[in-house]
């Protein structure tokens, strides 16, 4: 699902706290799964050695890329797997149909991917007259609501479950007024149980590939994954070419991190490891790159192409849980989103470096250490030095250099502000002031501090 | 042991007894403090918006008016963190790489460097300490909450010294007040949100004063606080290590 709004992350979630219940709620939500995010990571003395030696292996990864990727096609070829690559999503969803029509098939299953959401995937095979399922519970919810997820782990945390109620009355004829989480889910397993069983094409998407053996890991609680494989004929599974770790080994690093940062959970459900297609099977595995390989040879941002997509960081963002998912108005949203989407159109993503106060927690909870809030802090400044900044905040910048770099004009500005304010404070107390908007003003004072300095000490 | 006294532009502007109760604690701790009057800015507001390239000025000054010192300290976590980051002179960086080492923030010059061990301070109120990000993330001015780590805190180890005060605890005791500098005009909505959502905090916890070492978030406090018609005050931490 593609966003087509054209409106800012300011304004989306100006939107979005008009409700300020919903708001709370939302916060709430999000802030238990940073608490027991906290609790699972306590359990385990060595975390913060465990976090090093995670993103000491993806360092490892990132610098040696290209022949744990080779390694990785050799190794899933001599499994019987078949190994594409796509350099862009156009060339993805192209394999994706392709492979599809040779099969002469008309609806598949998938389970959950944020690489097929980054590729717009459901969207290019609809037009395509395939008929798309997330299997996922909750990717399912916002399928049916015909919106994007806002999370990437979970993907409709911003649905009441009375609302998921009244769309489920809609759309799969459950009572109206029903909403019972149980028995919600049990007729979204009823509803999927259908598709699972009629499609012939499964789709995945990859939490890990394993250059050592060329087999794909994929993690899910719902078993999705699983059933979907196990049922098709075919099984694609789509894969960032950065999901690569060098050993099977390594995954006891990976896995006890991953489900800890995410959930809270010691580990996910369902750990599915697949190798091979099993007899009669297919199994294609698509390798996109989108954008990756150009990240690669970026010192500043190269880093973020560590992440395995957890979205600790956007449990534990303040502005991600009072803006909502929606208001990144892109497939991966929160902190890591901001500083993936402006490499991907940084026109079009601007303004989501400065949705933002650097506060820096985001990197604290990452496993593998992605230094996201510096890299928010030098995405601004690339952004600017690209022209990607208003005219307004341009001149207000200019003029505040200018201030600041005079201190005669300093004192002088100061002197006259403070001034204004004393005696004309309707001058900034009025509607075009948005820190007076719901804030007062601080007060000025008779005199600054170098004023008193020069009058009370000796020179 | 001489000490430039650093004052960040808005404490100068609209919170004098900020800086004048950081230097009365300096002179008290026995040290020499300067107070070089030709500083303006360190620059962050500019940086952090995306015009670090603008800051070039505000640099040179940095370096003219504190070079001498042998340390130079500031009220703010937030101004030191980028005069620690984000200081750069071209031709100029042995001696810009010395500034970085020698700018420290008060709680951090107090406890690191004064090794402060008693505080003739009193202050008999229940006080909640916001802490401040760029201070706590940054400059590791304590713990944070995110880590598996022992706790420790020099705000709140300072603040302890202090006779009759009562620190309340919080339910989120490091999360973000929401000022962010243009952050909080920019992104209005979700930055009184955080505010108020701070505030709330404090004031379930019965506190009387909220107090810090960053006074731009306590401005952003204050601005919601006053709105509200709260009887809650917001007091910088050196005004109670200063308090009398």
């Amino acid at each position: 699902m593609k966003y087509t709004d054209s409106k800012d992350h300011a304004e989306l979630s100006e939107q979005f706290n008009r409700d300020e219940a919903r708001v709370d709620w939302h916060d709430k939500t999000l802030w238990f799964i940073r608490e027991k995010r906290d609790k699972a990571a306590w359990q385990i003395l060595e975390w913060e050695q465990l976090r090093e030696t995670a993103s000491q292996i993806k360092n490892n990864v990132l610098s040696n890329l290209h022949s744990y990727l080779l390694q990785f096609e050799k190794n899933a070829q001599q499994n019987g797997v078949t190994v594409h690559w796509a350099s862009t999503p156009e060339e993805h969803n192209e394999l994706v149909l392709s492979i599809i029509q040779k099969h002469g098939v008309a609806n598949i299953v998938k389970s959950k991917s944020m690489l097929t959401e980054e590729c717009h995937l459901n969207e290019y095979l609809s037009k395509q007259g395939i008929d798309v399922v997330d299997t996922d519970l909750g990717e399912r919810i916002v399928q049916l609501a015909g919106e994007p997820p806002s999370h990437i782990v979970l993907p409709c945390i911003h649905w009441k479950k009375e609302e998921i109620g009244e769309l489920f009355h809609q759309h799969l004829g459950t009572p109206k007024g029903n909403a019972d989480p149980q028995f919600l889910t049990a007729a979204a397993r009823e509803h999927l149980r259908q598709r699972f069983m009629t499609s012939k094409v499964a789709i995945t998407g990859v939490n890990f590939g394993v250059a050592e053996t060329g087999e794909v890991v994929v993690c899910t609680n719902e078993g999705n994954a699983d059933l979907g494989v196990q049922l098709a004929e075919v099984h694609i599974a789509c894969m960032g070419i950065e999901k690569i770790i060098p050993l099977r080994k390594h995954l006891g690093v990976f896995l006890r991190l991953l489900a800890r940062s995410a959930t809270g959970q010691p580990i996910t459900t369902y750990s599915s490891h697949f190798n091979k297609p099993r007899e009669g099977q297919e199994m294609h595995i698509i390798l996109v790159d989108n954008g990756r390989s150009e990240r690669l040879g970026s010192a500043d941002f190269r880093n973020a192409l560590k992440c395995i997509r957890c979205g600790a960081c956007f449990n534990t963002c303040p502005v991600y849980r009072r803006s909502g998912g929606h208001s990144y108005h892109t497939a991966v949203a929160g902190p890591i989103g901001s500083i993936l989407a402006p490499g991907l159109d940084m026109k079009k993503n601007a303004d989501l470096p400065f949705a933002s106060t650097l506060c820096g927690s985001c990197s604290n909870v990452c496993p593998v250490k992605i230094d996201i809030h510096d890299q928010l802090y030098k995405w601004r400044q690339v952004i600017v030095q690209n022209g990607n900044v208003s005219t307004t905040k341009k001149v207000g910048m200019k003029s505040m250099s200018f201030i600041l770099s005079n201190p005669g004009v300093y004192k002088v500005s100061g002197a006259v502000g403070r001034w204004v304010i004393k005696h004309f404070p309707f001058i900034v107390n009025n509607k075009f002031n948005p820190w007076y908007k719901q804030r007062e003003m601080p007060k000025a004072p008779e005199q600054s501090f170098g004023e008193w300095y020069s009058k009370n000490r000796k020179p | 042991m001489k000490v430039g006294l650093f004052v960040p532009c808005y404490i100068d502007q609209f919170y004098p007894q900020v800086a004048i109760a950081t230097l009365e604690l300096l002179e008290k701790s026995g040290v020499e403090v300067g107070y070089p009057s030709k500083q303006t800015c360190c620059g962050q507001p500019m940086a952090n918006s995306g015009f670090e390239h603008l800051t070039q000025s505000c640099n040179d000054l940095f370096l003219e008016n504190f070079a001498e010192f042998d340390y130079i300290v500031s009220p703010s976590g937030s101004c030191v963190l980028h005069i620690k980051e984000h200081l750069h002179i071209e031709n100029h960086e042995a001696k810009v790489l010395k500034i970085r080492e020698k700018v420290k923030e008060l709680t951090e010059f107090l406890t690191d460097i004064i090794q402060l061990k008693n505080i003739s301070a009193k202050f008999p109120h229940k006080v909640g300490l916001h802490q401040s990000c760029h201070g706590q993330r940054g400059l590791k001015l304590a713990q944070m909450s995110e880590l598996v780590a022992p706790a420790f805190s020099k705000s709140e180890s300072l603040l302890n010294m202090v006779e009759g005060i009562e620190l309340i605890s919080l339910n989120r005791k490091d999360e973000c007040c929401g000022f962010g500098g243009t952050f909080c005009v920019a992104e209005e909505a979700v930055s009184v949100k955080m505010g108020k959502d701070r505030v709330a905090d404090h004031i379930l916890h019965e506190a009387e004063f909220i107090t810090g070492s960053d006074m731009s978030c306590l401005m952003h406090l204050e601005g919601i606080l006053r709105r509200q018609n709260s009887k809650v005050k917001v007091k910088h931490i050196a005004e109670i290590l200063n308090a009398k």
